[in-house]
């Protein structure tokens, strides 16, 4: 056994493609989720502190329309992202016309609300004992991809599947928001991140640019919603805590504001090191070692926040965390 | 920006159009009105019991929500700073009665200790990390951004010293008193007086003295504040002083009649206590303590008609409404509002 006695610490999960895939699936998905971020933030200048609730009802609509209202899995996928888009429009309309504040207030609130209603609403969300059954199509699917894999000599192995699949989408959104970005759509929103009032001067309806900024940020919490669905095959309101988007701002700002190339490379990382540090092992009890982690996962957005807020790579000159 | 009453007054013509005008001017005299009129609809028809059991204990939780909202309020209005780890700061406080509880202190100081412990927190955490950080110029998304990871720091750390099991908070809370059918138990008629105390306090020294007027000052604007000769450090010290002992006393109050303290427990209140802020209006101290009473009016309330366990929503809805309807709060100007 590889072992670092002093620390207690066996890195013989490194050798363990389980353990990569695992985390594979894990980035992809938190790569989708902080996809949505970076568009808000780093490249509208709005300030979304609700991705979790956005996720959380993306992926509750989907399973809810398949589990209670026996809709098909691939339909209740498209609708699931229409109801995280109405979302998106019911925080948004009444504070996107307002200061900021009151927008980053308005999107916590709401990402708990979200998670306060999945746990008491027990009849349609199952509270917290969750909401499962919503996975018989994406069996099939990933039994054929499987097969798929056989044929080119691939052995089948639990997850592979879903990290394919997991990737394909993280590449095609990370490449769409990215076009978006740079098409003339994406220069007004720049526009608004670096001066609103001159954005609307030259006759752009910013209040609109903003709610669609929104409204794909929130589809794509809802697809990073279906990832973390089909992979823990069960909802529970726990999964939706709003630490998951300490987690996005984390991913954003290692990245570097403004870098959609940093969002995959930021959750890769953050990722391999929460699901490390798994394998620390502590004379302490399990609940014990989560707060620890979330600890550190607050400890560690404060640090960067003051000491790198430009993040592993970016340039100080992208850097638009300041004040409008 | 153009007052938004004048305009619909202007542009709606005749004589309901301008009574709502005059009642968007005196909103506080609206929202009694509008309060007085949903209380009568559901006594009618919901029984005039239950209302004044709900009203009994929506004043109860309307305490500590305004309580735990004047504080928050003040340090936004003050500093800018939208204080998401303002719920730990209730957890703090509760904790730190357990604390005192277990070191042998009677329960009153006990809760004295809370109280003055997170007041300390406060100002600990003005002097390490949020006075540091402006030196620095930081922007608004690094301010929120810090407030976010200081919430999840909190709560966390506590959960790690103190476990994630329950503490009592060792006040008895199975005494009640009746008046005539109403029930209202014997700590939380207690903590009620003493949160109405506070409150009265709070809105005394804002009013009439020195130090409430140079608070509401800064509130209003630093800069010019500044310029009128205010030592603003010593102001924003007591600000925090102030917010992190109102918090702790919230806590305090919260915990005692409900008989535990847990982790989550600031956590839990945080939503109903931002939306006290957003329709008092943020920044405004005496529409954070009129938006507490009113939150806890309307969850209580609701329970009449919904189900109980949905009464947290209630707040996010109020929240959602006051943004569309009025912005600005019951006590907020239209100023600055708009983004």
């Amino acid at each position: 056994m590889t072992e670092l006695g002093l620390l207690g610490v066996t890195i013989e999960f490194l050798w363990n493609v389980d353990f990569w895939i695992n985390v594979g699936v894990l980035a992809t998905t938190y790569g989708v989720f902080a996809l949505g971020i970076q568009l808000n933030v780093g490249t509208t200048g709005i300030f979304n502190f609700g991705q979790a609730g956005f996720m959380a009802v993306g992926s509750y609509g989907m399973g809810i329309l398949v589990v209670k209202a026996d809709v098909s899995f691939w339909l209740a996928l498209v609708l699931g992202v229409l109801i995280a888009i109405a979302a998106a429009l019911l925080v948004g309309l009444p504070s996107l016309r307002l200061r900021s504040d009151y927008f980053a207030i308005s999107t916590l609130a709401f990402s708990e609300i979200v998670r306060y209603v999945a746990d008491n609403w027990d009849g349609l969300t199952g509270g917290n004992l969750g909401l499962f059954g919503y996975t018989d199509s994406w069996t099939a699917a990933s039994a054929r991809i499987d097969e798929l894999l056989e044929r080119i000599g691939v052995a089948p192995r639990f997850l592979l599947p879903l990290l394919l699949v997991n990737l394909a989408i993280l590449l095609a959104a990370a490449l769409v928001v990215l076009l978006l970005v740079r098409s003339p759509w994406g220069r007004v929103l720049r526009a608004i991140r670096e001066d609103e009032d001159a954005a609307r001067s030259l006759g752009k309806n910013t209040f609109a640019y903003k709610l669609q900024s929104l409204s794909l940020a929130s589809s794509l919490a809802a697809v990073s919603g279906y990832m973390l669905a089909i992979n823990i095959s069960i909802l529970s309101p726990a999964n939706f805590e709003p630490v998951l988007t300490a987690y996005g701002y984390v991913i954003v700002i290692l990245g570097g504001l403004g870098s959609y190339a940093g969002v995959v490379v930021g959750s890769a990382l953050l990722i391999f090191v929460l699901e490390a540090t798994r394998y620390l092992e502590l004379p302490l009890s399990d609940a014990r070692i989560a707060s620890l982690r979330f600890m550190i996962v607050g400890a560690v957005l404060m640090a960067l926040v003051v000491f790198r807020p430009q993040g592993l790579f970016g340039r100080r000159e992208e850097l638009t965390l300041r004040a409008r | 920006m153009s007052d938004p009453s004048v305009l619909a007054a202007a542009s709606r013509p005749g004589r309901l159009a301008a009574t709502t005008a005059g009642l968007r001017r005196r909103p506080l005299l609206g929202f009694a009105l509008g309060a007085a009129a949903i209380a009568l609809l559901l006594g009618a028809l919901e029984g005039w019991r239950e209302l004044g059991q709900a009203t009994i204990n929506g004043i109860v939780a309307g305490n500590y929500f305004a309580l735990g909202a004047v504080g928050l309020t003040l340090i936004f209005g003050v500093l800018r700073l939208v204080n998401f780890a303002h719920g730990e700061f209730l957890t703090f406080g509760a904790y730190m009665l357990v604390a005192g509880n277990a070191l042998g202190l009677p329960l009153l100081a006990s809760a004295a200790f809370g109280v003055l412990a997170t007041a300390a927190l406060g100002l600990l955490l003005e002097v390490g990390l949020w006075r540091p950080v402006r030196r620095k110029r930081v922007g608004e998304l690094q301010l929120l951004l810090l407030a976010l990871g200081l919430a999840f720091l909190m709560r966390n750390a506590m959960a790690f010293v103190a476990g994630p099991e329950d503490r009592r908070a060792g006040a008895n809370v199975t005494a009640g008193l009746h008046l005539g059918e109403l029930r209202i138990g014997r700590t939380e008629l207690i903590v009620t007086l003493v949160g109405i105390c506070a409150i009265v306090a709070v809105a005394v020294v804002l009013r009439s003295t020195s130090l409430g007027r140079q608070t509401r000052a800064l509130a209003d604007s630093i800069q010019l504040a500044e310029t009128t000769g205010i030592d603003t450090d010593r102001i924003v010290l007591i600000t925090w002083a102030t917010s992190g002992g109102l918090a702790g006393l919230a806590g305090i109050l919260y915990a005692l009649p409900a008989g535990t303290v847990h982790p989550n427990l600031g956590f839990g209140l945080i939503l109903s206590i931002f939306a006290a802020v957003v329709v008092g209006g943020i920044g405004n101290a005496y529409g954070a303590l009129a938006g507490g009473l009113l939150i806890g009016l309307a969850q209580e309330w609701s329970t009449l008609v919904i189900d109980p366990a949905m009464k947290v929503a209630v707040g996010f809805a109020v929240l959602i409404a006051t943004l569309l309807v009025r912005p600005q709060g019951l006590f907020g100007r239209a100023r600055g509002v708009e983004g």
